[in-house]
């Protein structure tokens, strides 16, 4: 087994606001090893993209990592200075986000931007910045790349686009990569096209990525082992076929069943009644308690903790599993 | 068609087809679904059929009477007949309205109920959709985006409409949410015997709710047939095969061999020569980028359009030659 990449340990994240804190990421642990494609999957407002923000130490005022560790290849990136993590962001760790056309300076070319990128992060010639440029822009498979190098982001698709901030993160040579829905903006046949070149790149250059989306479907194909975010903390974690198919938690096996490919057509669906918690309201007990259907006494006073319940490490944090344990 | 301007003053107009000859028959109390890429004009068919984008030619007949050449007054009783759930529930209200105002506009408009009767059928129709009736009095910010999106659903059901025109309902929602939203409509429409147009590009909403599905790409109808056949093996348009292997799927018997498309869909103002879906096409054979083949039933029993499945024309056949 390969050594833990990236290991998260009881991260917090919380935002002081006028209406109260709101705990986005409230105790999140995972470990993601080296080559790996890792799942993070949960609806919006779970703590998924404030997970993967906490990873650079970008959070967004007026958030703050309140407790925690998260160590890259052993070192502990809460304790780094802020110049220390600018080499960090962006040079070995690279996040490409949902909205490409946002990402991406509309006042500058393609080429001058992931140019600087390179000589800010490498030490190289423009000339041989340049001739990388051209390297990585055939790499993630974009045409004529010497035209590309001089086109602003408008004049691209929003899948070209994608591209381009795909390699920028490898121009650096990232060693993780973290995706956060990097193809919710996008139509299937393109979101098809991002997601094989994010596996082809991660078999070819040994990328390890970190993939964040509400998708169970895109996790279910591309992902090795996936961890399930509801409100600020992870309820199962574990490999793809054990998560998705050796379902424990009843979030897990809600959210499968309001899938509409996952019931035979014209049947209604699933649903888990009520929504998601705001973060601003703490849940007393475990946080799902007031949605589940197979709540017990116990779930209303104290949260559970993550325990495995299966083979290979696959955990889950429900009361029904802590008889079988205890 | 839409006039695409540019160059100072628009000098230069440009015509952008986006609907180009689409036919299209909706049976009462079905689920007709329209899938599609982005830029395909799924939207724009939709908005086309409530009224709300004037056809540059085309009739579109319901009941047997036409919309598009209605006088102003045939054209307002049309309206209360076909209704729409937009997109993004979040800009489908004015901020500034209160619910039983959102939901009470169509009645005042169309009917003579007002003060408490008025009261009472809002109240009633925000009943039918699942949401409390004390929530008249509160403003649009106050609702989450299913919550929103049910209110949305009740102000298109006031009018008791026949047809409802669905654009992407879902897609602003969470998986839990769409579910119940899915499952919402599946029931109003078996209680007031609706027929629906769902416009989606999320193949597996699609699959759930209709019968009949549509397959558009840049503006045409490349293959129709009902939603069983479909998604159970009998597409057989490429670029129908191609959208059906890209949906990704927890269920593994769903998976397909991946079809990966080269490039992206072209620019509606600048389409290919030929068939539309050509440059992308997987088994183009040289006639696809001459001649434009039509929707027909000849190859596969059911209406597609394109040269591999269906035989070609001797008259084709002779032009390329």
């Amino acid at each position: 087994m390969n050594a833990p990449l990236l290991a998260i340990e009881d991260l917090h994240v919380h935002f002081n606001t006028y209406a109260g804190t709101v705990r986005a990421v409230n105790g999140v642990s995972f470990e993601i090893r080296s080559g790996e494609m890792f799942g993070l999957v949960g609806e919006s407002g779970c703590g998924k993209t404030v997970t993967g923000l906490a990873i650079m130490r970008a959070i967004p005022s007026p958030g703050r990592i309140m407790k925690g560790r998260i160590f890259f290849q052993g070192e502990d990136l809460i304790t780094k200075s802020e110049s220390e993590m600018r080499d960090i962001r962006g040079g070995r760790i690279a996040m490409i986000f949902q909205d490409p056309t946002a990402s991406l300076n509309p006042v500058f070319t393609a080429g001058y931007q992931i140019s600087l990128q390179i000589t800010q992060h490498r030490h190289v010639s423009k000339k041989e910045a340049k001739q990388l440029a051209f390297d990585m822009f055939s790499e993630v498979g974009l045409p004529h790349a010497k035209s590309i190098y001089n086109t602003y982001p408008h004049e691209l698709s929003g899948g070209m686009q994608q591209r381009v901030m795909i390699a920028m993160a490898l121009a650096s040579g990232a060693e993780l990569l973290i995706a956060d829905e990097p193809t919710t903006a996008l139509d299937v046949t393109i979101q098809a096209q991002i997601l094989a070149l994010l596996s082809q790149l991660r078999e070819s250059e040994g990328l390890t990525i970190l993939l964040i989306t509400h998708d169970l479907g895109v996790v279910a194909e591309t992902c090795d082992r996936v961890a399930v975010t509801y409100d600020g903390h992870i309820v199962e974690s574990g490999t793809v076929d054990d998560v998705l198919y050796q379902t424990k938690h009843p979030y897990t096996q809600g959210l499968l069943a309001a899938l509409p490919d996952t019931v035979r057509h014209k049947q209604s669906l699933e649903v888990i009644k009520g929504s998601v918690p705001d973060g601003l309201h703490s849940v007393s007990g475990c946080s799902f308690h007031p949605r589940c259907p197979k709540v017990m006494d116990i779930c209303l006073d104290q949260p559970p903790s993550l325990i495995i319940v299966g083979e290979k490490e696959h955990s889950a944090s429900c009361y029904l599993y802590m008889e079988e344990t205890a | 068609m839409f006039a695409s301007s540019a160059g100072m003053l628009n000098r230069h107009q440009k015509q952008v087809h986006a609907l180009d000859g689409i036919d299209l028959d909706i049976y009462e109390q079905e689920t007709l679904g329209i899938v599609g890429e982005s830029g395909c004009g799924k939207t724009t068919l939709g908005r086309t059929i409530i009224g709300l984008i004037a056809p540059t030619s085309g009739q579109i007949l319901f009941d047997g009477q036409d919309l598009v050449n209605a006088s102003k007054d045939a054209k307002k009783s049309f309206n209360r007949e076909i209704q729409m759930v937009f997109q993004n529930p979040y800009t489908s209200f004015d901020p500034r309205f209160t619910i039983i105002k959102c939901v009470s506009e169509p009645l005042k408009i169309h009917t003579n109920l007002r003060g408490a009767a008025l009261t009472k059928r809002a109240r009633e129709l925000l009943e039918q959709v699942g949401m409390p009736g004390e929530i008249l009095h509160r403003y649009a910010h106050e609702f989450s985006g299913g919550q929103l999106q049910r209110i949305a659903i009740a102000r298109a059901l006031a009018l008791n409409p026949k047809i409802i025109v669905l654009d992407e309902p879902t897609s602003a929602l969470d998986v839990s949410v769409q579910a119940q939203i899915i499952n919402l409509l599946q029931d109003l429409q078996r209680q007031f015997k609706l027929t629906y147009l769902f416009i989606s590009h999320d193949l597996s909403v699609v699959q759930h709710i209709s019968n009949r599905v549509t397959v558009m790409y840049l503006g045409k109808i490349v293959e129709q047939n009902t939603s069983e056949a479909i998604f159970e093996g009998q597409a057989h348009h490429p670029y129908t095969q191609a959208l059906l292997s890209a949906m990704p799927s927890v269920v593994k018997e769903l998976r397909r061999k991946q079809i990966i498309l080269e490039g992206s869909v072209p620019d509606a103002a600048n389409p290919p020569k030929g068939c539309n879906f050509h440059p992308r096409c997987p088994v183009a054979m040289p006639i696809c980028s001459i001649a434009e083949p039509v929707l027909d039933n000849s190859g596969a029993g059911h209406p597609v359009a394109c040269f591999v499945v269906n035989p070609i024309e001797k008259s084709t056949d002779e032009m390329i030659q």
